[in-house]
């Protein structure tokens, strides 16, 4: 599997943020996006899980554009953003079933504990998401991709409110990811430690007046 | 690159509208001037209603008005969704105020005119409230301009809210209709008023002529200025990059 | 169908663990109702006259502000673009969230309903009416409500903007409530009036879920 993008271009609100990006992806790859504030990483991540719409470019997945069936696109992808999506009154253990069943995955008990115990959240399966911390909560999240497993993962800032422990974890994690086939794309001020992956740097747009 | 040709487009629009503006407000002065001497000098007064029946020929116009400019503001939103064209959403987002104001001057002629005729400034009539109801669409549609901050996002958030309108307001004319003959039938039968005489019929006619011309008088004004307004952001953003 | 299932229990639960939030309404419903013999006086006469119009009134109020329930939260914590970016089509969700802001709301007034009837000096033959064409009205209600929610998501103080946008388009709604219930007092037929609150319910299904997912993709770009 290749996924890639030719010629992406994005503009946010009236404000372009970047024009004529190339990327590709293939199995077992990671790509690390870099560049500067506003140099459209999230942006890059956002068109490629088709929340946002490129305004102009093409997405292909092994060849066909992305945009032919969205929902078979969104099948295959993962995506983590900025915030960590936890509804505080319900536990960890139902926050994760809750989205290993709308990602149309059979839960069993299995797979929800597998991805809780990996993530070093087990002692907190039943504890509602509202006396998490701010690194807890954002380690549920990352335990949402082992729990529904996905081809692709965006993840936008990973580590955030991370400290080094869980970093050093989620680094492990996204290299086994790859090591099984998986590609990521990672957008991370960190380094993460990721030998081998491919890094991709984003130049902010310049309007000619 | 295809962004600046989309960004481009306008310019090609406003040297057209350069070109026709003079022409058109030429032709509505000297439709509102025509229309108005025959309505107020050359139309005979109503046997019943005496002068007060003059009102028609601002009246009557402003409410087709009210209703046709909410649905070029409709057309215009679903070229908006189809195409993405930021002309259409420029040309929709001009008519709301203009439609708003019709509907207004629609309502406040009405109301000077039923206190003569009805003995009262305003009656639960179907046409009154389905009107009223018109207004507080458009108002609906204005708000949703003004809560967002990015316009391209405003414009298709009130592009959805026009077309959603569009498909309610017949409903709503005719749920209004059917409530209102319930109740109180009598009132309406006053409103089908003066017989339509050719004297009545031609300065109404030019009236309407007339106002189709200020609207889009108005609307040329308002697309150039939202234009230019989008140039000023784009050219700012620019600056501000460097 | 099991990703629909799934949101649908989820809100459910959420609506009930966080208690208050159909009581809230209810109360409100309730409060809404009484006002009105406090402002118009206590003739039996004049309030079951305007019964029926109070009760759908206010009953249209409570749901429009529980609206922002609907994907106001989910969209402040990120989780409707990871709902989004599921395999479930938008629309579909859209009436997911639609059929459980009525179950949590339209339901629970729709119970309490004949309670305030009963307050309002209803003509005991209005009953069945009432109840019928708030089986019909509140559903749809809560789906071109859903609509303004969708609209006004990703809107500072959207909640002024919302009211401004949806209680216009729930004016059918509400004429053709009333009258049912008008036309069983009186005497008169009552299916033509639920066919058309029928018909307004189906017109609403269609509607809703493509004007929503629009709303919704462009709150989430």
């Amino acid at each position: 599997m290749i996924f890639e993008g030719e010629e992406l271009v994005c503009v946010r609100g009236e404000r372009p943020v970047f024009a004529g990006l190339d990327f590709r992806v293939g199995d077992g790859e990671i790509l690390l996006l870099e560049g500067r504030n506003g140099a459209g990483k999230s942006s890059l991540l956002r068109i490629c899980s088709g929340l946002l719409k490129a305004a102009g470019g093409r997405l292909l997945w092994d060849g066909r554009p992305a945009d032919e069936d969205w929902d078979e696109h969104h099948g295959r992808l993962q995506y983590v953003g900025h915030q960590d999506a936890l509804k505080p009154v319900l536990t960890v253990a139902e926050n994760l079933r809750f989205w290993a069943r709308v990602n149309g995955v059979r839960v069993s008990a299995g797979g929800v504990d597998k991805a809780l115990e990996r993530m070093d959240l087990r002692d907190l399966a039943t504890v509602p998401a509202r006396f998490l911390s701010a690194g807890q909560r954002r380690r549920v999240n990352l335990a949402r991709l082992l729990a529904t497993p996905a081809r692709l993962w965006l993840l936008d800032e990973p580590t955030t409110s991370l400290d080094t422990v869980a970093s050093a974890m989620l680094a492990e994690v996204v290299r086994d990811h790859a090591a099984h086939g998986g590609m990521a794309m990672i957008a991370t001020h960190l380094d993460l430690g990721l030998a081998g992956a491919r890094r991709l740097a984003l130049e902010p747009y310049r309007l000619a007046v | 690159m295809s962004v600046m040709h989309r960004f481009a487009n306008p310019t090609r629009f406003l040297r057209i509208v350069e070109l026709l503006f003079p022409w058109v407000a030429g032709v509505t002065a000297l439709l509102t001037v025509v229309g108005l001497y025959l309505g107020l000098f050359v139309a005979p007064p109503d046997y019943q209603q005496g002068d007060t029946v003059r009102i028609m020929f601002v009246h009557v116009p402003a409410a087709w008005m009210a209703l046709f400019v909410y649905a070029v503001m409709a057309v215009c939103s679903a070229m908006s969704l189809i195409w993405r064209h930021p002309v259409a959403d420029l040309t929709a987002k001009s008519c709301a105020p203009i439609g708003a104001c019709f509907t207004f001057i629609a309502l406040a002629t009405g109301s000077l005119w039923g206190e003569p005729m009805w003995g009262t400034w305003w009656v639960w009539d179907a046409r009154l409230t389905s009107m009223l109801i018109l207004f507080f669409l458009y108002l609906g549609y204005m708000a949703i301009w003004e809560a967002y901050d990015d316009p391209t996002r405003a414009a298709r958030a009130a592009a959805i809210l026009a077309l959603v309108g569009s498909v309610n307001l017949p409903i709503i004319k005719f749920s209004v209709d059917w409530w209102n003959t319930l109740h109180q039938p009598a009132s309406v039968a006053t409103m089908s008023g003066p017989k339509i005489h050719s004297s009545i019929l031609i300065p109404l006619l030019v009236m309407a002529l007339a106002f189709k011309g200020y609207f889009l008088t108005v609307l040329m004004m308002r697309v150039r200025s939202e234009i230019i307004g989008m140039k000023v952001r784009r050219l700012r953003l620019a600056v501000a990059r460097d | 169908m099991r990703a629909l299932l799934a949101l649908l229990v989820r809100d459910l639960r959420l609506a009930i663990r966080q208690g208050g939030t159909v009581g809230m309404t209810l109360g409100f419903f309730v409060i809404t109702v009484t006002l009105f013999p406090l402002g118009v006086g206590p003739e039996l006469e004049l309030l079951s006259r305007i019964a029926a119009g109070v009760i759908w009134v206010a009953a249209m109020l409570a749901s429009l502000i529980s609206l922002d329930r609907i994907f106001q939260a989910d969209y402040e914590d990120g989780s409707l673009e990871l709902i989004a970016l599921g395999p479930t089509p938008l629309e579909l969700v859209v009436l997911a969230k639609a059929l459980a802001h009525w179950l949590t709301t339209g339901l629970p007034l729709l119970v309490t309903a004949p309670l305030l009837a009963v307050l309002l000096n209803l003509p005991v033959n209005g009953f069945v009416a009432l109840i019928a064409a708030m089986l019909l009205g509140t559903p749809a209600l809560s789906l071109i409500g859903a609509i303004g929610a969708a609209l006004t998501v990703g809107v500072r103080r959207g909640g002024v903007l919302l009211s401004l946008l949806v209680l216009p388009l729930y004016i059918p709604i509400l004429i053709f409530g009333v009258a049912a219930v008008e036309a069983a007092i009186g005497g008169f037929v009552v299916a033509p009036h639920l066919a058309v609150l029928g018909g307004l319910l189906i017109g609403a299904t269609v509607l809703t879920p493509w004007a929503s997912a629009a709303a919704l993709r462009l709150a989430l770009e």
